[in-house]
């Protein structure tokens, strides 16, 4: 938490960082978790902390001021405003975390809200669509597709809520 | 994050220092909105300090573009880094709005066009 504490926001309501035993050395810590209020004015917040891990763990420069930050903030911003319909009493639980193997390193985010969740692989539109340029909305799935290597979603584990994993490449 | 607005020969720039994402995005589309009423037609938006945008950034600003031609009036973009072009090709939306490489550009073209 030394690195971003921020202790009088409402808006996060915790903050970890820990070493999961048999973990790669990392001074960073392996594993990091948020919780925050549905609160898009959170949003800065997480991801200039995921960004932190990202550098931590080797990952480069447009991946950490590029790739990450904007599909990060679209789900965030899709678990705020459509998972928790922008319910302030509903909470949004992330973790970032690495996997090393000897070959590459995975980045995975879980974005975790108290919604019911939706069907990624048939929101937003596509480019190609005819309505596409006109629209103001429906890019926030495209983007997170065309700026990760993979995009899995699914129920959370536990009573409820939906999980969107956002996966990325070290390269 | 903070936005600046200036008048530079007979156009409005409109300065985006940091990201223009869902947090702030708001703020931006009354600013610019507040211009056009105010008599802005042409309007330029320049991001040379700005890493990135999101999909609600790219919204407003869809929004806003459509409203300057209802207005009669353009809505040009400068100063997009790399990262921000790779954006807007992503996005097809090179093709909705006059980009330049630069705020100087952008008025240089304004000045050809009269």
């Amino acid at each position: 938490m030394r690195w971003w504490p921020n202790p009088q926001r409402t808006d996060v309501m915790s903050t970890r960082v820990s070493h999961r035993e048999g973990a790669p050395e990392n001074p960073f810590g392996d594993l990091a978790e948020w919780t925050i209020a549905s609160d898009i004015q959170a949003i800065d917040h997480v991801v200039d902390g995921v960004i932190s891990f990202c550098a931590s763990a080797g990952f480069s420069a447009r991946h950490r001021r590029f790739n990450v930050p904007i599909a990060l903030t679209e789900a965030l911003s899709n678990a705020i405003l459509r998972g928790n319909q922008n319910d302030k009493s509903r909470r949004v639980h992330i973790t970032s975390s690495v996997r090393i193997t000897p070959e590459n390193a995975t980045l995975l985010i879980d974005v975790t809200d108290e919604g019911e969740g939706f069907d990624v692989d048939n929101a937003g539109g596509s480019p190609d669509s005819p309505d596409w340029l006109d629209r103001e909305d429906g890019r926030g799935v495209f983007l997170m597709r065309s700026l990760m290597d993979r995009v899995e979603c699914g129920p959370a584990a536990g009573d409820c809520g939906y999980t969107v994993r956002l996966i990325l490449y070290r390269t | 994050m903070s936005f600046q607005v200036t008048k530079d020969q007979g156009a409005t720039v409109v300065d985006v220092a940091g990201q223009l994402v869902v947090t702030n995005r708001q703020e931006f589309k009354q600013l610019v909105l507040d211009e056009i009423e105010r008599g802005a037609r042409l309007l330029v938006v320049d991001f040379s300090r700005s890493p990135y945008i999101d999909s609600s950034g790219l919204g407003a600003l869809v929004s806003l573009g459509k409203r300057m031609r209802e207005a009669g009036g353009e809505l040009r973009l400068a100063g997009l880094n790399e990262d921000l072009r790779t954006l807007f090709e992503l996005t097809r939306l090179d093709a909705l709005f006059p980009i330049f490489a630069s705020r100087a550009d952008a008025l240089v073209a304004q000045s050809a066009a009269n």
